[in-house]
């Protein structure tokens, strides 16, 4: 086994323990730690993928700004010190059957989908942030000027919304 | 790069969508289903990122793809936020079993 391999095992290990710990463990505010280590694992992934402005966006955004908010909200919300109940015994059992019996229809398939074996790919594209930027705003037939524009909407709608929703009435206030 | 068939990493996110599944249908808490959601977006990102590696080096699409879906994610956080807090003035609990005015 190449290093390569060998660090693509550890990080995909490190992934999938820290995360099932963020969905298994008691307390809200170690979920929410294991839920920073987990997506960190996922930026080194695109690390190892060669996708550095990925793995750039998704420290930024993820680990720098949701888990953040996450962490703000459960202070906010929770009493401190106190135990999530545990999930009831029935449903936790049908949800690890369900999940199981997904997982390895999941991985079945994979093994039967022989992906793109014999194709012959063009010479890879540089993943540059330049080259990405000049796809992201050109207007030509590839460009995504368009969905951008989308977004940048949406991030607006969102932000208005956020306030809108979580604004504090005061009572006899119509 | 080159000596771990794509396969592989479809399965390491396939795992974590799974995780991220078992979460979503065991938590009661609206902040820990959330978290939930972000495993299963991230998944979903993974796929993304490796198919565009793998099978269409010469495109860009899959990194587009994924950028979208980080800020739809982010917008999504926000506003799930915004509403677990109204939900906690209103219900004085997060726990989406106590928020059942609306139940028939």
């Amino acid at each position: 086994m190449s290093a390569s391999a060998v660090i693509f095992y550890i990080l995909s290990f490190f992934i999938l323990a820290t995360g099932l710990l963020a969905v298994t463990s008691r307390k809200i505010f170690r979920s929410a730690i294991w839920l920073l280590f987990s997506l960190t694992g996922i930026a080194g992934l695109y690390f190892w993928l060669q996708m550095e402005f990925i793995a750039a966006v998704q420290i930024v955004v993820y680990v720098g700004g949701i888990v953040v908010l996450i962490i703000f909200s459960i202070f906010l919300t929770q009493q401190t010190g106190k135990d999530l109940p545990a999930p009831v015994r029935v449903r936790s059992i049908f949800s690890v059957l369900a999940v199981c019996a997904g997982f390895v229809l999941t991985c079945l398939m994979v093994r039967q989908y022989a992906f793109g074996v014999g194709r012959t790919v063009g010479a890879g594209v540089d993943a540059s942030v330049g080259n990405i930027g000049a796809q992201m705003l050109s207007t030509t037939e590839h460009g995504y000027v368009l969905p951008f524009e989308a977004i940048s909407i949406l991030l607006l709608a969102a932000m208005v919304g956020c306030i809108v929703i979580a604004i504090k009435t005061k009572p006899g206030d119509k | 790069m080159s000596p771990i068939p794509l396969s592989h990493i479809l399965v390491v996110s396939a795992a974590l969508f799974f995780i991220g599944m078992y979460g979503l249908l065991t938590r009661r808490n609206m902040i820990t289903m959330l978290m939930a959601v972000e495993l299963i977006l991230n998944s979903v990102n993974i796929n993304f990122v490796a198919f565009n590696k793998y099978l269409y080096p010469d495109k860009l699409e899959g990194v587009f793809f994924t950028l979208f879906i980080i800020a739809i994610a982010a917008a999504e956080a926000a506003v799930a936020i915004a509403i677990i807090i109204n939900l906690y003035r209103n219900f004085h609990s997060i726990d989406v079993e106590d928020a059942d005015e609306m139940k028939f």
